[in-house]
């Protein structure tokens, strides 16, 4: 063993979308941690999907299509981080259909947050201020020169770089007219030639050229002047790191709470900021950091309740139906919605909120019974390798319990929790001998995926 | 099981997409419909007449029957300043009450917790759907949203039925141990057991219900069957929600919006028919609304996002008639230069069914005061 298995599972669990046994084992038998976390973090070393090769199976452009695609992503890809960052992106930076209502401009965009994600913050801000379908969402295509309009602005401080408090009013009027100018070509007609990109562009005659002042600092800035001094911020550092750490590492409090909230970890963020800091926003460097910290290793047994999309993509990779395309994993976008995330479509600007809110009694029941189900088809490939893993029932029922948690990804409970799937495979293997119906391993492994413990990443 | 309880109850159906108002309650003597109706109109002689001015959609005569017997209140024109034309936005507006924020508390979740302030019962308030509305939702509040009746709850899939109550009682320790070890696991672990606690109120619903009703096989009459099943088994329900979705008209308006009405009208009748039977009609008030109405004119096969939609008071105790006035249909008087104007703020509404219906204290949850109207029997 060269990497702890319960460490790598948690890794796993959080960079990405969990891991099997057999990955696992794999690991840890060739692996330091610190490598692993290179592997993740480097994601550029690991080969990509083959995208043409996608799109041959998943025409179209609905958009379970295009959701399928990027769940096969999130299943397959040889690079989890990466897709787990362009989650992160949606989550942070969330733009809906329910305004555009123009699917391909949010495909793309989809598509730009894998591209960007794993880069530097200035990067991430500049490809975002250009990207159509956020253009559109926060109205910059109606922000010129002379008439501003400050909903850009105003969010792009707010929500996507420094967070409230860190600026004033006439900070966001400034960066709202460096932005003037920054619009997109319309998309032409679907019909009959089908989609176009809908590209960025630049109207020069449309910028305000005049002075600004801006955090501070003076001159005839435009957006990406503006961008370079928010990078520099101390306050953007905090608070990108931050984000990082409610997504990876412990839930934080909804987000407008975060100027008035301490950080769970203090001493991750203070951390994590500096890097950010030193190194100009490099991601590389700080999620390095992040996932080799003290504050992220301990973090194995603190609340971090799944995202519906984490939940449905760690089981699906458990049982391992979608190895290779084939049809059906359109049906998932549902799946997610109905847990309460629907992918392309947040809520609001503020996105989706977090943590415990992802659970009500309509969400949990979904969740249980998803989880429960997949389970139960044992001809499912994943599911037979964890049968076979797990021994049998005639074993002594605590190791049993221990091997089946281990199994599904190192799934963490309590001892309560423990103790009681100890007696619930005591009651099967005793039920195995009764007439009237048997019972085998794969109706534990249904009790553990129903935990509450199951709904923690 | 409580004695047959006459708690008023209300039942509110969302149609979703935004209805197009003026073919549901048509102005057919109305010239200006005429000149903005080329292609999505309903020529008078097939209508349903209520009088010299409005009449129903053809495809409507169960409710039109309903309204000839007095128990349909037709609210015209409802709305709110500066109407909202995206769906997302508007609906959440008509969840919130929060035209100006982004509210996080539906109304009717806040008015279950008025009305069970120490959820004693997890069935106060019933989703029939999956997932929850925002309308319901209101953190610490319990509602219980059921996809399926029959399959209502956790473990009910488990294929080995001999497992099911051993696989429960696991469940059951496990959520309860959650109580107490921490904020968050406290959290789940309650919303599990309120989980079970609602499957096992439910569990007799099916077997309890006979009625000679015989509902229509769509999504809505399934759903309003589910409400009265429910209902009908006193369990302490005081609101039930509902959604009819595919209103969106944007196009083929003629071929789908009649199937549509159809459903919806067929459905409410056989409802308020299924309470007669059971001698539960008097407890009961049904409300459909939407999140806008539509444009004036028409695109030559459907009509785009508009305002001053419409809403439905169903029931017993209802004074059947019209409320608030039809919007005015001179074009010089349409909103934006192309849309029905409002003429009564929705919040009223919500006010009226939380104050004269539920007895609830509206004000702080509709957030100010607004004209409400009288659509209930003394």
């Amino acid at each position: 063993m060269k990497s702890d298995r319960a460490e790598v599972a948690h890794l796993f669990r959080r960079a990405g979308f969990g891991a099997t046994a057999k990955e696992l084992d794999l690991l840890t038998e060739t692996m330091r941690y610190e490598d692993i976390v290179d592997r993740l973090v480097d994601v550029d070393e690991s080969p990509d999907i083959d995208q043409a090769y996608l799109d041959r199976y998943y025409a179209g452009e609905g958009f379970q299509i295009y959701v399928a695609t990027w769940i096969y992503r999130m299943l397959n890809s040889n690079r989890p981080l990466q897709e787990k960052m362009a989650l992160f992106l949606h989550h942070i930076f969330p733009v809906a259909w329910s305004k555009g209502q123009h699917a391909y401009t949010l495909f793309s965009e989809i598509d730009t947050f894998r591209k960007i994600a794993v880069t530097d913050f200035r990067n991430i801000l500049l490809e975002l201020s250009r990207d159509p379908a956020m253009l559109y969402w926060l109205d910059n295509n109606e922000n010129h020169k002379g008439e501003i309009n400050e909903n850009y602005g105003r969010e792009l401080l707010e929500l996507f770089s420094m967070g409230v408090g860190n600026y004033t009013e006439d900070d966001i009027k400034n960066a709202s007219r460096a932005f003037t100018g920054w619009t997109f070509s319309q998309p032409i007609p679907v019909y009959p030639q089908g989609h176009f990109h809908s590209k960025f562009e630049f109207h020069p005659e449309d910028h305000d050229n005049d002075q600004k002042v801006f955090l501070g600092y003076k001159g005839d800035f435009n957006g990406e002047d503006i961008i370079d001094i928010i990078v520099k911020q101390d306050a953007t550092a905090r608070f990108v790191t931050r984000h990082l750490c409610n997504f990876f590492v412990e839930d934080e409090p909804q987000v407008p709470a975060w100027n008035i909230e301490k950080p769970r970890d203090p001493e991750l963020v203070d951390q994590l900021s500096k890097i950010f800091l030193e190194t100009e926003g490099d991601m590389k460097s700080v999620l390095r950091a992040l996932f080799n910290s003290d504050g992220f290793k301990k973090s194995i047994d603190r609340p971090k309740v799944k995202s519906p999309t984490e939940l449905v993509m760690g089981v699906l990779r458990q049982v391992g139906s979608f190895t290779d395309i084939k049809p059906g994993l359109e049906g998932y976008y549902g799946t997610v919605a109905v847990m309460g995330q629907e992918l392309l479509n947040p809520p609001t600007v503020e996105g989706w909120h977090t943590g415990h809110e992802w659970i009500d009694s309509g969400t949990l029941s979904e969740r249980i019974n998803f989880a429960s189900q997949e389970f139960q088809d044992t001809d499912k490939p994943g599911v037979q390798d964890i049968l076979q893993r797990a021994g049998s029932l005639d074993d002594d029922p605590d190791k049993l319990v221990d091997q089946c948690l281990d199994i599904l990804g190192g799934v963490q409970v309590s001892s309560d929790t423990h103790s009681e799937l100890t007696e619930y495979a005591l009651s099967l293997k005793k039920q195995n001998g009764k007439e009237g119906g048997s019972a085998d391993i794969s109706d534990l492994i249904q009790m553990i995926v129903s935990t509450v413990d199951y709904q923690y990443a | 099981m409580v004695s047959k309880g006459k708690d008023k109850v209300l039942v509110v159906i969302q149609l979703t997409g935004g209805n197009d108002f003026m073919n549901t309650i048509i102005p057919y003597t109305s010239e200006h419909y005429f000149d903005a109706r080329k292609k999505v109109v309903i020529n008078a002689e097939e209508t349903l007449p209520i009088n010299d001015t409005l009449a129903f959609n053809p495809n409507m005569g169960p409710m039109k029957s309903l309204f000839d017997d007095g128990r349909v209140g037709i609210v015209q024109g409802i709305g709110y300043p500066n109407s909202v034309r995206s769906h997302f936005r508007a609906m959440d507006i008509m969840h919130t009450c929060e035209p100006d924020i982004v509210g996080t508390e539906g109304w009717l979740g806040l008015a279950i917790r008025e009305m069970d302030p120490n959820q004693e019962n997890v069935l106060t308030g019933i989703n029939i759907g999956r997932g929850l509305p925002r309308a319901l939702s209101v953190s610490g509040v319990p509602v219980t949203s059921i996809g399926d009746i029959d399959g209502y709850g956790v473990m009910n899939d488990q294929d080995k039925a001999h497992l099911r109550d051993r696989a429960v009682q696991s469940f059951k320790n496990i959520y309860s141990q959650a109580i107490g070890s921490g904020p968050v696991s406290e959290y789940i672990g309650k919303t599990g057991i309120d989980i079970l606690k609602g499957a096992d109120l439910l569990a007799d619903v099916s077997s309890a219900y006979t009625s000679s009703v015989e509902y229509a096989d769509n999504p809505i009459a399934k759903s309003l069957k589910d409400v009265a099943r429910i209902h009908l088994s006193d369990l302490g329900t005081r609101v039930f929600y509902a959604n009819h979705g595919g209103y969106d008209h944007h196009a083929n308006e003629m071929v789908a919006h009649p199937g549509l009405l159809t459903d919806l009208s067929g459905a409410i009748a056989d409802f308020m028919d299924d309470l007669e039977e059971h001698d539960a009609a008097d407890e009961v008030a049904v409300m459909v609304f939407t999140e806008f109405g539509r444009r004036m004119r028409d695109n030559g096969s459907g009509t785009d996002h508009g305002s001053g939609g419409g809403a439905f008071i169903i029931g017993k105790n209802v004074q059947g008639g019209f409320y608030s006035e039809y919007p005015s249909l001179e074009p010089a008087d349409w909103e934006l230069g192309e849309d029905l104007k409002h003429t009564i703020d929705f919040r009223g509404v919500y006010a009226t069914m939380l104050e004269q219906w539920l007895g609830v204290e509206a004000k702080p949850i509709v957030k100010g005061t607004f004209e409400q109207i009288s659509p209930f029997r003394k």
